[in-house]
């Protein structure tokens, strides 16, 4: 059934022949993370061709989005990628925000920024331990999971829930927030850097982690242009590509952050990058608090939002990249069209040139390290 | 009146003893399993059946019990049905020849250890043919995992035992043992350093058990089951007991590994203090030394990512195989010189 090119002796014609099988990878495997389903085409354990084939969790959110009201979406986009809910709701406020030009009051913009940054180390300790389970350590997972706990809980005392947020308003908040929440997060920053440096003593810099990733999975800066990858994966091919830098938006110019970049292009790079990430993000999270002024979280806003005609955009850097939301409006309450790019499906289409050639374990690393969620692929 | 002697009622009960160790064990050290798994990953474990989870084995077991024994269409039956008795017999016969105790054991055969290496090499035979037999994709490509990887660890494997018998001079488990009577530091694993016939023989040892996680199939070198990778490998078809089988014998598969660790390093049933020795304590300190190295395999598997399948063969051959290689010629050579001088 499987035959190694080089064992078969030269045909007729001189050239070696082939055989290879199409290995069904998913919708339903331990490493697709959901239903991401791959088509590949294997000769032995070496990949040949690795077909992504989407579509299995696709929910017509765009669609969605042209029949209700600017304000009936909103909850939509907390369910796009339910691990960093915070980033598109952040997008999709801030396109309305943009057209309808509605003034946000800066505590509103400084809670934003904490709440995101939160979401986003959130989502990071659930990649780290899915990645990790992706290469049979199964022990960070829970470990990841334990921390993630802490912000979950931090984010349901502001906003009533754990995942799916729906936290910003058009203008503002629904909540503000309170002492806890404050006095929660402090906590949590205090106590985060101590367990990143336990992650990497005990997990980066464990030796068959490195043999892993180091090397393996090549995705260079010309393929990431190429394919719109973004986020980790594009600083991992050490171009420092971050939304929050590049076009800067909400109240990230008033922080002291650096984009950490990794030139390596492999695995190793990518997770470096999130590693390094979590890091800054407790940065911004402790100057947020520092600088945190008073004042309501809720801007004036119309009772019935209608925007006035034309196209906009609103582009954020979420856990996986750059999210874009982009609403076209014909002066209805509900949009003529919704937009959303999503950074998971331009992660993933590299995914067939860059497998290409490698073999089986390599390329579900490689896959890890894209950090894919697949609702935010269909969406 | 040969036949009215006591040996064949010795044997049967051996037999019995040796079915119910393997049975035990295999029920226990999966509970033991999760159970510091659970510790590890700081969370309770299993501990709702019964007082402390004590009955969750019986559960497991019920459940696998009553599940129906399904071929699927398309394989090959008799050897999909074959391959879990293959897998399950071998340790069930190593463990005949296992010493637990000076008396305490089914035959003492001059040639236990090349008896326990010679079946220990069908267990490759079974995961292939279960692998192959199961006709799926993940499952061919597990077998042909596994052939690769047994016969990459046999070689540094034989060549360590190579090295013990070097300095033991025999194949007999129970002699090995005896010879390391004394205090701990007349175990092998420690005598070759101050007697000088083998400086390196903690690197042996080190060698022997990286080898035998790989041949037993277990993390970081779990090849066969990656269930990230190939979703259980040559099991991903089986259901019921023949699972429960595959299941079983990894950890009977564990036990013997560990067994003959303890014996070929640690002194079997020897006392670590030269006192509280005989026929109660031996088994006793011996069973201890196993769990002691069972415990070390299961604290691997809950810490390690699994390797890479192509580092995993280097790691045979590029640093393995040359190191068991140096450490028998160094043991050889000093051995000679000791003799000469």
């Amino acid at each position: 059934m499987i035959v190694r090119k080089e064992s078969i002796p030269p045909g007729p014609s001189g050239e070696a022949p082939s055989e290879t099988f199409v290995l069904n990878l998913g919708p339903q495997h331990p490493a697709a993370h959901g239903v991401l389903r791959v088509l590949m085409t294997m000769d032995g354990e070496w990949i040949t061709k690795a077909e992504p084939v989407i579509g299995y969790i696709h929910r017509m959110h765009e669609k969605m989005g042209e029949n209700r009201t600017w304000a009936q979406f909103l909850p939509n986009t907390s369910r796009i990628d339910y691990l960093s809910a915070m980033h598109y709701t952040h997008a999709f406020v801030g396109a309305v925000e943009r057209a309808a030009k509605i003034e946000v009051p800066p505590r509103a913009e400084y809670v934003r920024v904490i709440t995101s940054e939160l979401n986003r180390i959130a989502s990071h300790m659930v990649w780290w331990g899915a990645m990790l389970a992706d290469l049979g350590g199964l022990t960070p997972f829970l470990y990841a999971f334990d921390d993630r706990e802490l912000i979950l809980d931090l984010l349901e005392g502001i906003c009533g829930a754990r995942l799916t947020y729906c936290y910003y308003r058009f203008g503002g908040l629904c909540n503000d927030i309170d002492d806890d929440f404050v006095q929660g997060t402090r906590a949590f920053v205090k106590h985060m850097p101590p367990r990143l440096k336990m992650y990497r003593d005990l997990v980066t810099d464990n030796i068959i982690l490195r043999k892993r990733l180091t090397g393996i999975g090549p995705i260079s800066a010309e393929m990431c242009r190429k394919y719109g990858a973004t986020g980790p994966v594009i600083r991992g091919s050490g171009v420092a590509y971050d939304v929050r830098k590049i076009e800067p938006y909400s109240v990230y110019p008033q922080f002291d952050f650096k984009i950490p970049t990794y030139p390596e292009c492999d695995s190793m790079a990518r997770y470096l990058v999130r590693m390094d990430e979590m890091e800054q993000s407790l940065r911004i999270i402790e100057q947020a608090l520092d600088q945190l002024p008073a004042g309501p979280v809720m801007g004036k806003v119309p009772r019935v939002l209608k925007l006035p005609p034309g196209d906009y955009c609103y582009a954020v850097e979420a856990a996986r990249g750059r999210f874009m939301v982009r609403i076209v409006s014909d002066g209805k309450d509900t949009p003529y069209r919704v937009k959303l790019r999503t950074p998971s499906f331009s992660n993933l289409s590299l995914y067939e040139e860059a497998s290409k050639g490698m073999i089986l374990p390599d390329a579900l690393a490689m896959m890890g390290s894209l950090d894919l969620v697949i609702p935010d692929i269909d969406r | 009146m040969r036949f009215l002697s006591l040996e064949p009622i010795r044997i049967l009960l051996y037999l019995v003893g040796i079915c119910a160790f393997v049975g035990a064990n295999a029920a226990y050290l999966v509970l033991a399993e999760r159970k510091i798994a659970g510790r590890i990953q700081r969370r309770p474990g299993p501990n709702e059946a019964g007082y402390g989870g004590w009955l969750q084995p019986v559960a497991d077991g019920i459940k696998l019990l009553v599940k129906q024994v399904m071929v699927p269409p398309g394989t090959d039956g008799l050897l999909y049905r074959l391959a879990p008795l293959m897998v399950m017999a071998p340790p069930l016969i190593c463990l005949a020849v296992v010493p637990f105790g000076e008396d305490l054991v089914a035959r003492n055969i001059n040639v236990g250890l090349l008896l326990v290496f010679s079946l220990g090499s069908v267990n490759v035979m079974a995961l292939m043919l279960g692998g192959w037999a199961s006709r799926n994709k993940y499952s061919v490509i597990s077998a042909a995992r596994v052939v690769s990887q047994n016969v990459a660890y046999e070689i540094p494997m034989l060549l360590v035992v190579i090295t013990m018998l070097l300095a033991t001079g025999t194949l007999n488990l129970n002699e090995i043992i005896r010879q390391q009577a004394g205090w701990f530091w007349h175990w092998n694993i420690l005598r070759g350093i101050w007697t000088l016939t083998n400086p390196l023989i903690p690197v042996t040892f080190v060698i022997f058990f990286i080898c035998m996680l790989a041949e037993t199939n277990r993390a970081p070198f779990d090849m066969a089951e990656a269930e990230s990778e190939l979703v259980a490998g040559a099991f991903t078809e089986y259901g019921g007991m023949g699972f429960g089988v595959f299941f079983m014998a990894e950890y009977a598969n564990i036990v013997v590994g560990c067994s003959l660790a303890t014996v070929l390093f640690f002194g079997g049933w020897q006392s670590p203090i030269g006192i509280l020795s005989g026929p109660i304590w031996g088994p006793l300190w011996f069973l201890g030394k196993m769990y002691a190295l069972i415990f070390v395999v299961i604290w691997i598997r809950w810490t390690f990512p699994r390797t890479q399948f192509y580092g995993l063969l280097n790691l045979s051959w590029k640093i393995l195989i040359p190191l068991s290689l140096f450490t028998l010629l160094l043991s050889g050579a000093l051995i000679t010189l000791t003799k000469l001088l």
